[in-house]
């Protein structure tokens, strides 16, 4: 078993039915960037063999730091779970994939 | 147990620290049961590498909100509770 959130929450970002809003729903559709195809592609390579599954990727998203969580796109937080699974089980270490980009 | 279609019931207001399925905003609140899809693996325990087991029943509930929408979710049975 692995971390737990990191914090106690009495609703956690995702969840976010019957929150009151005015704000407009951008409901814009975009092309994929490749960076985003590969994600979904490493995410699925990962669930096929076993690695990782669907619930431990949400509950990854779901203990995102809140002002991240906002920021973040929909592939930007399948990317930080990622990380984040990976990092627990010990197959990445802490800030390697950070290492490796630095120029 | 298992709850046939019909069945009132409402959403469990307890606290509980970490991943599961259960929308906040049907937090006791009161629904009907629509329909049984059947047993399936425990995301609260397979969110963190557990297998997940013993499986748990899955509904589908209605429920009749005050702003008139009428909302189907999907709600564990661990999560229902017997409405008077």
């Amino acid at each position: 078993m692995s971390t737990r959130y990191d914090r106690v929450m009495e609703r956690a970002a995702h969840d976010r039915g019957g929150w009151p809003t005015d704000a407009r729903i951008e409901r814009t559709e975009h092309d994929l960037a490749d960076w985003e195809m590969l994600m979904d592609a490493i995410e699925n390579a990962l669930e096929a063999r076993g690695v990782m599954n669907t619930d431990q990727m949400r509950r990854g998203i779901e203990s995102m730091p809140l002002d991240e969580y906002e920021r973040a796109s929909y592939y930007e937080r399948w990317l930080f779970s990622t990380e984040t699974n990976l990092i627990e089980q010990g197959i990445l270490a802490p800030g390697e994939i950070d290492q490796r980009l630095a120029p | 147990m298992s709850l046939a279609p019909g069945t009132t019931v409402r959403v469990s207001t307890r606290p509980h620290e970490g991943h599961h399925r259960t929308p906040g905003y049907l937090k006791g609140r009161q629904g009907r049961v629509e329909r049984v899809h059947g047993r399936y693996r425990d995301p609260e325990t397979r969110a963190y590498g557990g297998d997940g087991l013993p499986e748990r029943e899955l509904y589908l509930v209605s429920f009749d909100l005050p702003s008139g929408d009428r909302v189907l979710a999907d709600v564990f049975e661990h999560w229902l509770e017997a409405a008077e």
